[in-house]
């Protein structure tokens, strides 16, 4: 059975799509079969992230209203073959995605799959509330920032209040990815440390990922960090937070560029 | 002098950002808890009502003040009262 991942935020722009096709592709490169479900109906972005926007010929809501099986619509990545993709459609409703619909892609994908990674809309309604509905697990993103880890609390709140599993009185695991991180105005007080926000979410870190120009170099080719520029911080930190998601116990540090012993002397222990 | 004590004295602002978000988001989590507004929210609409039963109130000439603190919050209603001879009907009714 596999594992339903929903990686969400609330507020847009932190970095969720990139968070969904870096972590799922640490976890195929690990040997995990994955699929990534986009649920930004009508604004879809994986597809571009993934480069697999000029393969798109069904989608999630052709799927649900069974114009397309699965496996039509399942796009598989050409470099990492457990890896697929299942696009939103760009121009139906968001309507379109019905409660049940949902519910029935998700089980099929879940006997298909080792993990089922649902990347959210920004936002508080329908969409957003489809991709956790069925969730086992979360991913908040949030950038230190405080509109961003207002909009993590109530999504938060939500995934604790609305879900599937919160409804059966069973616990939803929760855990906080830090994006956008930039080690050097942490230390300089002029940003929310990984402590800070921690204290205030109170959920389990699972990796902090620093601010890096590899992160934008990768969407700019259609390709998650993690495949594109594996060696680099990011990619480092998300292969990391992946090790985690399977259960692994690593430390969390923040990687930094590897270029000397200085940058090793300041990688350093945050949690 | 002044440049010296302004590096020194120069407060960083991710500790303003902890605190600011610690007090809000300790209101913002009972508002939604409870699926309701907030206690303060409730009492100016209570005492809205009580004024009004007794005194006809112009909205305009409301002023409504909000502070919610860490410690203790402040809800201050300033309402101007005209002539006490004017009052509404319903009022006298009742």
């Amino acid at each position: 059975m596999a594992k339903v991942l929903v990686v969400t935020s609330g507020k847009g722009g932190v970095g969720k799509t990139t968070t969904t096709a870096a972590l799922g592709a640490a976890l195929a490169k690990a040997g995990q079969s994955v699929v990534l479900v986009d649920f930004d109906v009508g604004l879809r972005n994986l597809d571009l992230v993934m480069g697999a926007e000029r393969r798109v010929v069904f989608d999630l809501i052709n799927v649900i209203q069974g114009d397309a099986n699965l496996a039509q619509a399942l796009i598989k990545d050409k470099r990492v073959d457990t890896l697929s993709l299942l696009p939103a459609s760009q121009t139906r409703d968001k309507d379109a995605l019905t409660p049940e619909g949902v519910a029935k892609v998700i089980a099929d994908l879940s006997k298909k799959f080792d993990w089922v990674i649902c990347d959210s809309p920004a936002g508080i309604e329908r969409g957003a509330q489809m991709a956790m509905h069925h969730a086992d697990m979360a991913v908040i993103v949030t950038n230190p920032e405080v509109s961003s880890v207002r909009d993590s609390d109530r999504i938060i709140g939500m995934l604790d209040s609305t879900t599937e599993k919160a409804k059966a009185g069973e616990k939803m695991e929760k855990f906080l990815l830090i994006t956008r991180y930039d080690p050097q105005r942490a230390a300089r007080g002029d940003m929310l440390g990984t402590d800070d926000v921690l204290e205030i979410l109170s959920i389990p870190l699972l990796g902090i990922i620093p601010e890096s120009p590899d992160v934008l170099k990768a969407s700019n080719v259609g390709a998650p960090v993690t495949i594109a520029e594996p060696e680099s911080a990011p990619a480092r930190a998300y292969t990391e937070a992946a090790r985690r998601l399977m259960g692994e116990k690593v430390e969390v540090t923040i990687p930094t560029e590897r270029k000397g012993l200085f940058d090793w002397l300041f990688r350093r222990r945050v949690a | 002098m002044t440049f010296l004590s302004s590096i020194f004295k120069r407060r960083s602002s991710a500790p303003v950002a902890r605190d600011r978000l610690q007090i809000l988001l300790a209101h913002e989590r009972i508002a939604v808890g409870d699926g309701k507004d907030d206690l303060l929210a409730k009492l100016h609409r209570e005492i809205m009502e009580v004024i009004k039963r007794h005194v006809a109130v112009d909205q305009d000439k409301v002023q409504i003040k909000m502070d919610r603190g860490a410690q203790c919050s402040v809800l201050e209603i300033d309402v101007e009262v005209p002539g006490l001879t004017d009052r509404p009907e319903n009022a006298k009714k009742s």
